[in-house]
C-alpha cells in the first residue's frame, strides 16, 4: 500500500509533493469537510433531500481530483461530491442538486463533470465512451471514474475494466474502497482483499493506496492520470479509506458495525495526518486554520443563499427535458400540468 | 413537368449500409461500434466493407459486453461524438437494458437539460429464421414504453437508406430496429434518396373500408393481406406507422375516422405490447367513429418456437391477417 504520512500524521520520508501543494490539497479537504457538514445540517433541517456524506473520504476525492488538469472529464458516482466541487463544480450548485432542484442538475457550460450517478457502476462503461472520444476529437483528455468497494461487484464495473483495457482508453478507475456498501463489509462482497487485484486480470495496472493519505492519493492518481495522457492506457486506483457516516442521510449504520471500528478510522482522520505533517514542518498554525475556516464558512452562507434564492421550479417543467423537443403527447401533459 | 428521379435497385441491407457509408463520409463525429462489425462485416453483412474503407478507428469491433459497447456509446456521445452502436440483436440488447432504459433515457432529464444523448443503437429484430425462443424476440413496442428514446422500424428500402441520418441528427438517444427477414428485401430508391421524415406514419396502400396498422417486418404480409381482400372487394387502407415512439395517432386517426374499422398487426406478443397502446389510443380518441371493436393479429403469447412450421403458426401471417380483417368488415352494427 502506498503511503507517505503515518496513522499519526508524521511522514514517513520525504513527500513527492511541493509545499504549494500540500497547502493547496489540505485547504480543499476542510473545504470538502465543511460543505458536507453544512449539507447534513440543511438534511437535518428539512432543506436537502437525502444526501450521501463523504465524510473521512476527503483525501481520496481530493487526491484524485487535484490530479486532473483543465480539459480532463469526471465521471462521479454519487459519494463524489467533494470530488466534483474541487473539478469546479460551484458549491450551489451543489447544494441545489442535493435538493432535487432541476436548476442544480444543469452544471456550468464548459466543466467537464457528468451528473452524479446514482444507478451503481453503470456510468463505468460509459466513462470509457466518455475518454476514448477525446481521441477522435484528437484532444488530449483523460477522464478519471468513481466506484465503490460495492460497485466492483457489478457486471458493469467488470465489462468497463476489460473494455477500457482493450480500448486502451486513458481512463483512471478510482475504487473508494471505504469498507461498506450500506450494511455489506467488504469481505462479504469479494474474497480478494485487495480491489486493486481485481485489474490484474484485466491486463492493467491496480494499486492500493492509503485512502486517508492525500500525498499518496493525488501521488498514485497524477501517475495514472500522467500514463493515460501518454498513452499507456487505463489504469486502477484503489484507495482504502473509511465511510464515517451512514450510507447516506437515511441509514443508520448502528444496525450493522459498532462503534468502536468507527473510533478506530476516526484516528486515522485524512485532515488531522495533513495537518499534523503541515505543522510539522511549521508551515501551518492555529491562526491560519481558523482564517481558513472562517473562509470556508462564508463561502459556504453565500452558496447557500444563492441555492435558497432559486425560484422554485412548476411542476410543468418535468416534461421539459424529456426529448429534447417536446412531442404532440408531452405537449399536451405540458399544458395540463401548467393549467392545473 | 419534374423529371423523374433515375431508380436504383437495392436490397434492404445494402440501403442500410449506404446510410452508415455516407453517414461516415459525412461527419467525422460518427463511428461505428458493435461486435463482428470489423473484418466479418456484421453478423447480417450489413457492414461488410465499410472497415475497409474507414480503419478500424471507425468501424470498431467490440467484446462480447453489450452493456459495456453500449454504456461506451452513451459516453461518447455525452463528450460530442455520434456513434452507431450496433447490437447484433435486440434479443443480446437485455443485457445493456439498464444503459438503454435507465441512462441514455433519463441523462437529459437527469442532467437538467444539460446532456443530450445523441447516440443510434442498430438492432435486427423478429422471428422467422429458425432461431428459436431466445433469438426471435419483437421487443420494439416494449421499448417503445420508455419516454426519452425514439423508436424506428423501417420497413422498406427508402426508410433503411433514409432514417439513419435524421436519427444521428437527432439529439435524443435512437433506437433503429431492423426486421431480420427485411435484409434480403429489394426494392428500388432514387439513386440520390435522401433523409426522410423520422415522426411520421404513412399510408402504404389506400382503401376506405378498413385500416390495417402495421410496421416493419409485418408490412409485407399486411400489404399482401390487403390485396387478397381487394379481390373480395374490401378496401383496406395501410398504415407504416415507421415510428413507434413517438406515436404518429394524427395519421392513424385520420384513416380510421375515414374507415371506422381499425386492425392491428404487430409481430410483438399481445398482452400489453404497441398493439395494446394504439387500441387504447383509438378507444380514447376515435370511439364514436368505430363501427367495430378494435382487433389485433400479434404474436402467439408463446416463446417463439425452433421447427419451421411451429414458427410460422406463432407469428402474424397473410391468411391470419386477412381473416382478422374479414371479422372486422363482418361485425353486425
Amino acid at each position: 500500500m502506498i503511503r507517505f504520512l503515518s496513522d499519526d500524521g508524521t511522514p514517513t520520508g520525504d513527500l513527492p509533493l511541493s509545499e504549494t501543494e500540500l497547502l493547496r490539497g489540505y485547504r480543499a479537504m476542510v473545504r470538502g469537510r465543511l460543505v458536507d457538514d453544512r449539507m447534513v445540517v440543511l438534511q437535518r433541517q428539512g432543506r436537502m433531500s437525502v444526501y450521501p456524506s463523504f465524510r473521512g473520504q476527503e483525501a481520496a476525492q481530493v487526491g484524485s481530483a487535484l490530479a486532473l488538469e483543465a480539459g480532463d472529464w469526471m465521471i462521479p458516482s454519487y459519494r463524489e461530491s467533494c470530488a466534483a466541487i474541487e473539478h469546479g463544480l460551484p458549491l450551489h450548485q451543489l447544494i441545489l442538486y442535493w435538493r432535487a432542484h432541476p436548476a442544480g442538475w444543469h452544471f456550468p457550460q464548459g466543466l467537464r463533470l457528468l451528473p452524479f450517478s446514482i444507478p451503481i457502476a453503470t456510468h463505468l462503461p460509459q466513462a470509457v465512451g466518455v475518454s476514448v472520444a477525446g481521441r477522435y476529437h484528437r484532444e488530449p483528455w483523460v477522464a478519471m471514474t468513481f466506484v465503490g468497494d460495492g460497485g466492483t461487484s457489478e457486471g458493469d464495473f467488470h465489462e468497463a475494466l476489460n473494455f477500457a483495457a482493450v480500448m486502451n482508453a486513458p481512463l483512471v478507475f478510482v475504487v473508494q474502497n471505504n469498507g461498506w456498501a450500506i450494511s455489506v463489509p467488504t469481505h462479504k462482497q469479494m474474497k480478494n482483499t485487495k480491489i486493486a487485484d481485481r485489474a490484474r486480470g484485466y491486463g492493467i495496472p491496480g494499486v492500493v493506496v492509503d485512502g486517508n493519505d492525500l500525498v499518496a492519493v493525488w501521488y498514485a492518481a497524477r501517475e495514472a492520470v500522467r500514463r493515460a495522457r501518454a498513452g499507456k492506457g487505463p489504469a486502477l486506483l484503489e484507495a482504502v479509506t473509511y465511510r464515517m457516516s451512514p450510507h447516506t442521510t437515511s441509514d443508520d449504520p448502528k444496525r450493522y458495525r459498532g462503534e468502536d471500528e468507527v473510533e478506530r478510522w476516526a484516528a486515522k482522520d485524512p485532515i488531522m495526518r495533513l495537518r499534523t505533517a503541515l505543522e510539522g514542518r511549521g508551515v501551518w498554525d492555529d491562526a491560519q486554520e481558523a482564517e481558513l475556516r472562517r473562509s470556508v464558512k462564508a463561502e459556504i452562507e453565500e452558496a447557500v443563499r444563492e441555492a435558497n434564492a432559486s425560484p422554485e421550479p412548476a411542476p410543468h417543467e418535468i416534461v421539459e427535458q424529456v426529448f429534447a423537443e417536446m412531442t404532440q403527447d408531452q405537449k399536451w401533459a405540458w399544458e395540463a400540468l401548467r393549467d392545473h | 413537368m419534374p423529371v423523374a428521379p433515375t431508380l436504383v435497385k437495392t436490397t434492404y441491407r445494402e440501403a442500410v449500409r449506404a446510410a452508415m457509408q455516407e453517414a461516415l463520409e459525412r461527419d467525422d463525429r460518427v463511428f461505428l461500434m458493435g461486435e463482428d462489425v470489423g473484418a466479418y462485416g456484421g453478423c447480417y453483412a450489413v457492414s461488410l466493407g465499410l472497415l475497409e474503407e474507414f480503419g478500424p478507428e471507425r468501424i470498431r469491433d467490440t467484446p462480447l459486453s453489450e452493456s459495456a459497447f453500449v454504456g461506451a456509446g452513451i459516453g461518447a456521445a455525452l463528450a460530442g461524438m455520434r456513434p452507431i452502436v450496433e447490437v447484433m440483436t435486440v434479443n443480446f440488447s437485455l443485457l445493456a437494458l439498464d444503459q438503454i432504459l435507465n441512462n441514455a433515457a433519463t441523462i437529459l432529464h437527469m442532467s437538467g437539460g444539460q446532456f443530450n444523448v445523441p447516440l443510434v443503437i442498430r438492432m435486427a429484430t423478429g422471428a422467422g429464421r429458425q432461431l428459436a425462443a431466445q433469438h426471435s424476440h419483437s421487443l420494439e413496442g416494449w421499448y417503445a414504453h420508455i419516454p426519452g428514446i425514439r423508436v424506428l422500424t423501417p420497413a422498406t428500402v427508402e426508410d433503411a437508406r433514409g432514417m439513419l441520418w435524421p436519427a444521428l441528427m437527432d439529439p435524443d438517444p435512437v433506437l433503429i430496429f431492423e426486421n431480420a427477414l427485411l435484409y434480403n428485401l429489394e426494392g428500388e430508391i432514387a439513386e440520390d434518396a435522401g433523409p426522410v421524415s423520422i415522426d411520421q406514419a404513412i399510408v402504404r396502400h389506400s382503401g376506405t373500408d378498413i385500416t390495417l396498422i402495421t410496421y416493419g417486418g409485418s408490412l409485407g404480409k399486411t400489404l399482401q393481406a390487403a390485396k387478397e381482400l381487394q379481390r373480395d372487394g374490401i378496401g383496406a387502407e395501410v398504415i407504416d406507422l415507421r415510428t413507434l415512439r413517438p406515436l404518429d395517432m394524427g395519421t392513424v386517426l385520420a384513416s380510421v375516422r375515414k374507415t371506422n374499422r381499425a386492425l392491428i398487426v404487430d409481430e410483438g406478443w399481445r398482452s400489453g405490447g404497441i398493439s395494446a397502446e394504439i387500441t387504447t389510443r383509438l378507444v380514447e380518441e376515435a370511439f364514436y367513429d368505430l363501427d367495430a371493436p378494435v382487433a389485433r393479429v400479434c404474436s402467439e403469447e408463446v416463446p417463439i418456437p425452433y421447427a419451421k412450421h411451429m414458427e410460422e403458426a406463432a407469428i402474424p401471417q397473410v391468411p391470419k391477417i386477412v381473416a382478422a380483417a374479414r371479422e372486422v368488415m363482418g361485425f353486425d352494427e
